[in-house]
């Protein structure tokens, strides 16, 4: 399977990104037309007939959000965009707010109208200050036509400062908030109590898109491409030891050799050496050895067998000369500085890793890295200490791809 | 709507009032749970982690402090995970910082079996001890970050908001704003703080300057209760002394008046009664 055109424009697309004829050329004035006419609940059914999955990562079902955030009570209720983009590897959604802002905006004031939302937020990556003003742009050209504005929706641009944990979607509130993007708690969930306490509707950038396109569309459209399991299709960002890095879409189900190989996907991996290793779904993702890559798809039941998920769609590929162990440092860096040291398995986890990792003693220390490990998979607050050593254990289980 | 909860709490049946937290489910089921941030009058910050519990249909361990217990919730305070995740959060916490004064971080390693070893040997929040003003000191070497201070100076207590965490990850640290001396903050000095930090690294002044000089003796100081004379609020003060002399003032935290929070004055106004001056006679 090839690359597919869905969620990004066709190249040979000649309307301005954030002009009127893009929203016509692109079926999105039909799609807000649509639901303009369609009751909330008719909405979130075709929401959840579709199969949409959220693509920030932790792939929950998008209807079933829209659902607990409409039955919230609460006279208030916000929409956010997470445009906080700041996960390893990852760089689809600027690829899509640069070529097709206007996708994930129709999508953001669908969800708000469905949930009952005045006010919506899309909350941007400080880094990403073009792809800012081109949202600047798109947005205004929706005011322009009215669909954004006081007798519609608000929507206000938040610009993220620089942090990794301010993604999660609780620190993502207290940022807006105006404190320091500390992860709330969970529950209340964001679906009750979100941005000042109100239900919150919280999704990424490209699920908003893929919700655009379904309702410029219908379900039987959106549903052409993908799997039994899951419909549609996936940008994935590729990097590294690739010959064609970038962002592609395919649809769910394609093999991820093909992803690698094909010509006009990821072209082979550079300078004809062969694969050592794929890093699935960025720092909170794993690593797939090149047998593991043979046999996967991409697909959530076809990658869970390998004890990998899609995340949020990146691929690091890694020739056969890389030393893991080197990536591995790398990354416990990451999350060293990005931890938010609110709680203890994290803050100070997140450093003895990496103090273990640069003194070459991943191996020698495993026991007591994989105790570790556990307990901050097991009792960190949020899903970056939580995460934090899996691509590390994934490596401690799989020998054979650390070469030292 | 039900008023009450019944929960199993390793396999014991417990039946609470709807809004009990599982820490207190746990209590009431005579199977404690550790921990280190809770503090009875604070609003949980869960931070320690120290408190986890396994939860039936939960991914991860839950923090009893924070959670609410639900009809039909099965808990277990004990299982292998639970045990590890104590044991790790104890060993990491001793590898960062000085436990000399946190009984309860002691407590707490005693009871997991951890080895205060097995982490150390890389950064710690070794750091000079900041000695200001005459009222407390801040010694942060000995800080486990549990946010108790934050809350009590903030809206949970004093709603002065004079310190708040600063920097990230391992670097996250107390601070009074842009690395400030006390005085030169917004504090006001009522001490709130030091009184629910379970660790001394703040830690009033004249006990401070009383261990190090090797005179601090717990066995040898009695307590007074009494009602701080300054205002009509009546609150109620624990004069804590030796040798005859005050050398610390707390309200005790079940107190309905205080709950267990003072103003500058009750808490450090007492150098008069000790002060000699004051003896003159008229004339
Ligand atoms: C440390 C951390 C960082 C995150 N960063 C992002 C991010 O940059 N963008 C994003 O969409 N989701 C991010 N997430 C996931 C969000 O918390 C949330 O699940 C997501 O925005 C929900 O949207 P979705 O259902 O459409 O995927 C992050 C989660 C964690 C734990
Ligand atoms: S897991 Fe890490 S990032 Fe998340 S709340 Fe804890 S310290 Fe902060
Ligand atoms: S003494 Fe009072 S005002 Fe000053 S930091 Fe402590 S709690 Fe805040
Ligand atoms: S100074 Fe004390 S109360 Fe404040 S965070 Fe540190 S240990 Fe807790």
């Amino acid at each position: 399977m090839s690359e597919v055109r869905r969620l990004l424009p066709r190249p040979d697309i000649q309307s301005s990104a954030t002009s009127v004829e893009r929203l016509t050329e692109r079926g999105f004035d039909h799609a807000l037309s649509r639901i303009s006419t369609m009751t909330s609940e008719d909405i979130i059914e075709e929401v959840s007939a579709s199969g949409i999955k959220g693509r920030g990562g932790a792939a929950f079902p998008t209807g079933l959000k829209w659902s607990s955030v409409y039955k919230a009570l609460g006279s208030e209720k916000y929409v956010v965009m997470n445009a906080d983009e700041s996960e390893l590897g990852t760089f689809k959604d600027r690829v899509l707010l640069e070529q097709d802002p206007l996708g994930p905006l129709v999508g953001l004031l669908i969800a708000a109208h469905c949930v009952g939302a005045r006010k919506a937020f899309c909350y941007i990556r400080g880094e990403y200050g073009e792809v800012e003003q081109n949202l600047a742009d798109a947005l205004e050209m929706l005011r322009m036509t009215g669909w954004v504005g006081p007798h519609s929706v608000e929507v206000e641009i938040r610009r993220g400062a620089g942090a990794y944990i301010a993604g999660e979607e609780t620190a993502l509130f207290n940022s807006i908030e105006g404190k320091r993007p500390e992860p709330r708690v969970k529950p209340p969930f964001p679906t009750q109590k979100g941005l000042w306490g109100s239900p919150t509707l919280i999704q990424n950038v490209e699920t908003l898109a893929n919700i655009a396109i379904l309702f410029a569309h219908d379900v039987k459209w959106f549903k052409e491409y993908g799997t039994q399991d899951t419909a549609g299709t996936k940008l994935v960002a590729l990097s590294g030891h690739i010959r064609r890095p970038g962002v592609y879409e395919v649809p769910f189900g394609t093999a991820l050799t093909d992803i690698l190989q094909k010509a006009d996907l990821g072209g082979s991996i550079t300078s004809g050496r062969s694969l050592g290793a794929v890093l699935l779904g960025g720092a909170a993702g794993t690593f797939l050895g090149p047998k593991e890559v043979e046999n996967a798809s991409l697909d959530y039941p076809s990658l869970n067998k390998a004890g990998a998920s899609i995340g949020s769609g990146a691929m690091m590929v890694f020739d056969d000369t890389v030393d893991l162990s080197w990536v591995l440092t790398r990354m416990a860096r990451f999350f060293a500085e990005e931890s938010c040291g609110q709680c203890v398995p994290c803050r100070i986890g997140t450093r003895r890793i990496l103090e273990i990792a640069e003194s070459g003693n991943l191996r020698t220390r495993s026991q007591d890295l994989r105790e570790l490990g556990q307990a901050m998979r097991d009792a960190s607050i949020c899903g970056l200490g939580q995460t934090a050593p899996v691509a590390l254990l994934s490596v401690l289980d799989r020998p054979e791809l650390m070469h030292d | 709507m039900a008023t009450s909860v019944t929960l199993k709490v390793d396999g014991d049946s417990v039946t609470l009032p709807q809004g009990t937290t599982l820490r207190e489910a746990c209590e009431k089921a005579d199977h404690p749970v550790p921990t280190l941030c809770w503090h009875e009058n604070l609003t949980p910050a869960n931070a320690c982690r120290a408190c986890v519990v396994e939860v039936k249909g939960s991914r991860t361990l839950v923090a009893s402090c924070s959670r609410v217990a639900e009809d039909g919730m099965e808990v277990w305070t004990n299982t292998e995970r639970v045990q590890n995740a104590r044991k790790v959060v104890a060993e990491l916490l001793l590898s960062t910082s000085d436990a000399t004064l946190a009984p309860d971080l002691k407590d707490l390693a005693q009871a997991s079996g951890a080895s205060a070893e097995r982490f150390r040997g890389g950064a710690t929040w070794e750091q000079p001890v900041r000695v200001d003003n005459e009222l407390y000191v801040r010694d942060l070497s000995k800080c486990i970050l549990c946010y108790r201070c934050v809350e009590a100076c903030g809206a949970d207590w004093q709603n002065t908001f004079a310190i708040q965490v600063s920097g990230r990850g391992f670097d996250a640290h107390i601070d009074a704003g842009f690395g400030r001396e006390l005085a030169e903050s917004d504090c006001v000095f009522c001490g709130n703080c030091v009184a629910v930090c379970p660790t001394g690294a703040l830690i009033g002044k004249t006990e401070w300057d009383l261990r190090n000089q090797g005179a601090w003796d717990e066995e040898r100081i009695s307590t007074t209760t009494t009602i701080c004379s300054y205002c009509g609020v009546g609150c109620e003060l624990k004069l804590h002394v030796l040798d005859n002399k005050i050398v610390k003032v707390t309200s005790p935290m079940d107190n309905p008046v205080s709950h267990g929070m003072l103003c500058v004055k009750g808490r450090y106004g007492y150098e008069f009664v000790q002060s000699e001056e004051t003896l003159v006679p008229n004339s």
